[in-house]
C-alpha cells in the first residue's frame, strides 16, 4: 500500500517505564522486529502431537553430502563442548521474547565431526514427527545456530522441542526445528514443512519475511 | 514462487456479541481471493505517528461466503489489539489486513472425514469455519445428488467455562439439529446451569474416547485452544490409536492475542 493507512482511533500502548527485566522502552523498540510484540511468555505452537522419543533411543545424525555420516547418542551429544546462549527469539505468529537463555551445542561443533563435500550449500533439519525445515549453510555456520537441550537452566521440555531442538535466532522460530534428529547436507535447497505451506523460504524477521512472496 | 500476500483495506460491515467477552466482526473485502476453512489473516493497526502492531486472527466464516469474512475476537485483559477492536471499532470503520494464511490447519470437504473437532474457548473459531463449510457442502451435495446421503460425519467437542461463555451457541444448536451428521458435545468446566447433565470437567482421555467412539479411529482430528488443552487432546488421541499425522493442532497461548 503506497500511502500509509491510519487506523481510526488507534493510539496503541506505549510503555514509558522500564520493564521487569530493566529494559528501557527505547531498547525494547530497537530490539523488536517489525510487526512483532514483546512477551515474557514462551508460547507453544505445533502442527501436530508432541513426539516423545526415549533418550536411550535418541540420536543425532549428520548425513548427505559429507565424507562419512556422523551420529551421536544422547550421552555422546551431551559430552560435546556446549555453551550458554542468550538470544532474542521471534515467532512468525508475532511474539518476540528477548534474552531467552539456552544451553546447547553450536552447529559449528557438530559439523566439525564431518567432512563437508565441496558442493555442500544447504541443510535440511529432520525431526521426530516428520517436521523439516531448510537453511543455507551460510545462515547456520559461524555460531549462528545451535542445538539446544536446556532452556532457562532446565532440560528442554517436550512441548518446546525437547529433548533437543535447533535454534537459529536470526530467523523466525519455525526454522528452529523442534525434536531435531538429523541434519541433511545438500547441494540444493529443498523447502521444508512450513516453507512448502506458504511461509517464506528464508524467514528473516528483520526483513519481515513471513510468507512466500514477502 | 507464489504471489505476495498483499495488505488490503476491509470495511467493517457488522459487529455482534457472541459472549460477554467475545465479539464477531464482519469484514467486507472486495479483493478477497477466498480462503480455506481453518486459515487465518493478519490484521495491522497503525496510529497517526506510524506506530503499528499486527496480530493474527482465525477466520470464522466458511469459504462459500464471498466478498466478506468474519473474525471472532476474544477480549484479552490488557490486550492491545483485542481491547481496541472491542472498544473502538464500529461498522463503517476500515481495517488493514492480509491473508489468507496457513496451509496445514485446514479442512476441505474434499478431504473427507469422519471429522473430530476439539476446541477450548475461542479455539473454536477456526473449527467453526470447518463446521460451517461442512454444512454448506453437505447441503450442496444433498441438493445435487438427491440420494439422501448425509454430510461428512463430524463431532465437535467444545470446552467452555460456563453456559454464558459458549461461543456460537445458538448456531451450533442449529447445525447439530440439521440431521446431516453433525453433533456437538459441550463440557462446562467451571459453572453449569441447573439440571446440566453434560460433561463438567476439563477434557481428558476418557472424554475423548467417548466422543470419538461413534466416529471410529479413522477420523481426521483438529484441535485448537490453549496449550494445555491441545497437548491433552493430541497426546490422548495418539494413545487412543489415531496416527499422529491425522491430528492437526493450532494453539493459542496466553499471548495469542
Amino acid at each position: 500500500m503506497g500511502e500509509r493507512f491510519v487506523t481510526r482511533g488507534f493510539v496503541g500502548r506505549r510503555d514509558a517505564a522500564p520493564d521487569a527485566a530493566g529494559l528501557s522502552p527505547d531498547e525494547r523498540r530497537r530490539r523488536t522486529p517489525p510487526g512483532q510484540y514483546l512477551t515474557p511468555d514462551f508460547p507453544v505452537l505445533s502442527a501436530g502431537p508432541t513426539p516423545r522419543t526415549p533418550l536411550d533411543r535418541w540420536s543425532l545424525r549428520i548425513e548427505g553430502l559429507v565424507g562419512q555420516p556422523a551420529q551421536w547418542t544422547w550421552d555422546e551429544f551431551l559430552a560435546l563442548p556446549s555453551r550458554d546462549y542468550v538470544v532474542d527469539i521471534s515467532c512468525v505468529t508475532k511474539w518476540t521474547h528477548l534474552d531467552m537463555r539456552w544451553k546447547g551445542v553450536s552447529l559449528d561443533t557438530l559439523l566439525e565431526g564431518v567432512e563437508l563435500d565441496q558442493r555442500a550449500a544447504f541443510v535440511v533439519a529432520t525431526c521426530d514427527g516428520g517436521y523439516t525445515t531448510n537453511l543455507p549453510l551460510a545462515d547456520v555456520l559461524n555460531n549462528q545456530a545451535f542445538v539446544a537441550y536446556e532452556y532457562d537452566g532446565r532440560p528442554l521440555q517436550p512441548e518446546h522441542g525437547g529433548p533437543a531442538r535447533l535454534v537459529v535466532p536470526a530467523r523466525y522460530f519455525w526454522k528452529s526445528a523442534k525434536w531435531i534428529r538429523g541434519l541433511r547436507i545438500q547441494d540444493r535447497d529443498e523447502p521444508g514443512f512450513w516453507e512448502s505451506l506458504g511461509y517464506h523460504n528464508r524467514g528473516d524477521q528483520w526483513l519481515e519475511e513471513r510468507y512466500s512472496g514477502d | 514462487m507464489t504471489n505476495a500476500i498483499d495488505w488490503q483495506l476491509a470495511t467493517v460491515t457488522a459487529v455482534r456479541d457472541e459472549t460477554p467477552t467475545v465479539r464477531t466482526f464482519t469484514l467486507g473485502l472486495p479483493g478477497w481471493d477466498g480462503h480455506r476453512a481453518g486459515q487465518h489473516l493478519d490484521l495491522r493497526l497503525t496510529a497517526e505517528d506510524g506506530y503499528s502492531v499486527e496480530r493474527s486472527y482465525s477466520i470464522a466464516s466458511e469459504p462459500e461466503r464471498s466478498g466478506e469474512v468474519d473474525i471472532t475476537v476474544e477480549r484479552i485483559p490488557g490486550g492491545e489489539v483485542s481491547a481496541f477492536l472491542h472498544e473502538v471499532v464500529v461498522p463503517g470503520d476500515r481495517l488493514e489486513l492480509r491473508g489468507p494464511i496457513g496451509g496445514y490447519f485446514v479442512w476441505e470437504a474434499a478431504l473427507g472425514g469422519p471429522l473430530l473437532l476439539v476446541a477450548g474457548g475461542s479455539g473454536v473459531v477456526p473449527l467453526m469455519a470447518m463446521a460451517r463449510h461442512r454444512a454448506r457442502s453437505s447441503a450442496a451435495s444433498l441438493a445435487t445428488a438427491a440420494n439422501g446421503a448425509a454430510g461428512t460425519p463430524a463431532r465437535l467437542l467444545l470446552s467452555s467455562r460456563g453456559p454464558e461463555e459458549i461461543i456460537y451457541r445458538a448456531e451450533l444448536d442449529t447445525l447439530a439439529s440439521a440431521g446431516d451428521g453433525f453433533a456437538v458435545v459441550h463440557t462446562l468446566t467451571r459453572q453449569q446451569p441447573p439440571g446440566w447433565t453434560g460433561y463438567a470437567r476439563r477434557i481428558d482421555e476418557a472424554m475423548l474416547a467417548d466422543v470419538l467412539e461413534p466416529l471410529g479411529a479413522s477420523v481426521r482430528a483438529y484441535a485448537c485452544g490453549p496449550t494445555a488443552l491441545v497437548e491433552t487432546v493430541a497426546n490422548g488421541l495418539v494413545r487412543l490409536g489415531l496416527p499422529p499425522d491425522r491430528i492437526r493442532t493450532e494453539r493459542f497461548g496466553p499471548t495469542g492475542t
